[in-house]
């Protein structure tokens, strides 16, 4: 049996009058390259959230692998590889690069709850870290606090941390926002550089970076998925022009 | 810079620096410099030891706390009825103070740790008023409004008596203060040290990366309240007297201001915050013994508005 990296049956997920997940069944095939895209406020990162427990659904179930992780904790599911960046950077703002992604690596091997022997002498976790900073070109600056990074590096930083746990399942939301376009080209090629056994959900407006990125794309309005298909599907699609395109021209 | 430069500079740094010998540098001196003030410097060397576990939670996690005189109280009245009560061996004694106030620690924390910010912080100052409370009603065995009396504190292992001049209790006190440090230093340069600087900066990330955010908030103040405990035992120990103020919201205070005023998150923040406002309390209280609380509250303001980042911040601002 080969079951889909992430599934999510009947999802849903209301507050109180607002239903802002409805009955969403969603398949995302190991190793894909898969867009979620959808207007303002359809509920893209509600999405995530639930997917990565950080919210509890109101109903349905969520399976990682082929196994049921619809009740298990958020720090559970990071260990079987789900693994997310956010929308808005979150990054450790006092620390240096190195050490925001150390700090997963250590989570991930789990000695972060060491007490005794001080970090500096888990070197193997350190210098993995290190080997991902340069993976996403950031090894110059591996010592500088984060925040002396302009926001499209700090962009890389987000990925690089999420690369530190391992992922089987990576939802990026929206990786490139916020950066000038100058910079995401950066972001996007280091994207394309992931490795192939990484299944990747992106959650992006920037229509051009989906169209780059993606090989299917799933559209969500409202809470439901509306449609799913090959780019050339859904850009040829006339309600998905109507509710999406229509609406925020493509830039 | 070449990968082993980065990865080297990260491993190498928790080793000692010479700055670090300072503290202890002039705690010795003071011993012999200031003979007549001993009795004042073991209280100090105490009050760095609150002010350490208090940096550990609010520093370090990030948890802000009005409620750590309910550990700092426990220590103490827990050495203190033991001391009055026929069993006066100053070790143990601290021990089971640490142990009771780190115990107070685990309870109050599954329930206040549930929360945060403001919530949190009416928490813990409920945690501390309920504790206080519970002393002022047991008077039989704490003494209440009078306090503790009769403590009977034995000689250190059995050789060292407590004088009149304070000696014993300084050496006693610098000696506890020195080990909790090492611990706590090796602690703070621990993976477990890093993740709470980790949960102090982003929770949504440390959440995110899989780590039990919980778990160490509650293992952090359960630390942090045996360290307190063990520093009001020692004073009560020292000072041979346990009161009601010890559990006091004043307390609770008044160690954080020291603790802001020496620089937060920065392990000697309370280094230097606890023995200037001590010293600054005790000849502030000579020089005007009215008004003299005024003078403290001017040195705050000063604070406030010159040094966010107290005495310590200032250092960094020279730096750059």
């Amino acid at each position: 049996m080969n079951a889909p990296a992430l599934e999510t049956r009947g999802l849903h997920k209301s507050f109180g009058a607002l239903t802002v997940a409805n009955a969403v069944d969603f398949r995302l095939e190991s190793g894909a390259r898969q867009a979620l895209i959808g207007p303002n406020g359809a509920g893209k990162t509600t999405f995530v959230e639930l997917v990565t427990g950080a919210l509890r659904p109101s109903a349905g179930q969520i399976n990682l692998d082929g196994a049921d992780v619809t009740d298990l904790p958020q720090a559970a599911r990071v260990k079987r590889g789900l693994v997310r960046t956010f929308q808005i950077t979150a990054l450790f703002r006092g620390l240096s690069i190195l050490e925001n992604v150390t700090l997963a690596i250590c989570e991930r091997q789990g000695i972060g709850g060491g007490l005794f022997w001080p970090a500096g002498r888990y070197r193997a976790a350190i210098e993995e870290a290190h080997a991902l900073l340069e993976q996403v070109g950031l090894e110059d600056e591996a010592l500088s606090p984060v925040t002396t990074l302009a926001y499209g590096r700090q962009r890389l930083v987000e990925i690089a941390i999420s690369l530190a746990l391992s992922p089987k399942v990576m939802l990026l939301d929206e990786p490139a926002a916020g950066v000038p376009s100058a910079e995401s080209g950066t972001i996007i090629e280091v994207i394309e550089r992931l490795p192939t056994d990484i299944a990747m959900l992106i959650i992006e407006h920037d229509m051009d970076l989906v169209f780059r990125l993606a090989q299917r794309i799933t559209v969500l309005v409202q809470g439901s998925i509306l449609v799913e298909g090959t780019p050339e599907e859904i850009a040829a699609d006339p309600e998905v022009r109507r509710v999406y395109l229509g609406e925020r021209p493509r830039r | 810079m070449t990968p082993s430069r980065a990865v080297e500079a990260f491993a190498r740094r928790h080793h000692y620096r010479p700055y670090e010998a300072l503290p202890w540098v002039a705690a010795v001196a003071s011993y012999f410099v200031f003979p007549d003030y001993l009795a004042l410097g073991a209280q100090i060397l105490a009050t760095i030891l609150f002010a350490l576990s208090a940096d550990l939670v609010l520093g370090y996690a990030g948890i802000v706390t009005l409620g750590h005189a309910a550990f700092f109280g426990t220590g103490a009245y827990v050495a203190g009825i033991l001391a009055a009560h026929g069993w006066g061996e100053p070790i143990t004694g601290l021990l089971a103070g640490a142990v009771a106030a780190a115990v107070l620690g685990f309870l109050s924390g599954l329930v206040v740790l549930r929360t945060t910010g403001l919530a949190l912080l009416m928490q813990t100052l409920v945690v501390a008023t309920m504790v206080a409370e519970a002393a002022n009603k047991a008077s039989f065995i704490t003494g209440g409004d009078d306090g503790l009396q009769g403590m009977e504190v034995w000689p250190i292992f059995g050789r060292f008596r407590f004088d009149l001049f304070g000696h014993t209790s300084y050496l006693y006190c610098l000696s506890a203060l020195f080990l909790c440090w090492l611990a706590v230093r090796r602690m703070v340069h621990s993976p477990f040290g890093r993740s709470l600087t980790g949960i102090r900066e982003n929770v949504r990330r440390m959440h995110a990366i899989g780590a039990p955010v919980a778990r160490r908030r509650l293992i952090i103040y359960i630390i942090s309240a045996a360290l307190a405990g063990i520093s009001g035992g020692l004073i009560a120990q020292t000072t041979q007297f346990v009161s009601l103020s010890f559990l006091s919201l004043e307390r609770s205070g008044t160690v954080l201001i020291m603790l802001i005023i020496g620089g937060v998150g920065r392990l000697y923040g309370a280094f230097i915050g606890v023995p200037l406002y001590m010293v600054a309390q005790n000849r502030f209280s000579e020089i005007d013994p009215v008004y003299w609380y005024f003078w403290i509250g001017l040195l705050m303001v000063f604070i406030v508005v010159f040094a966010r980042g107290g005495v310590l911040g200032l250092f960094d601002q020279f730096q750059r």
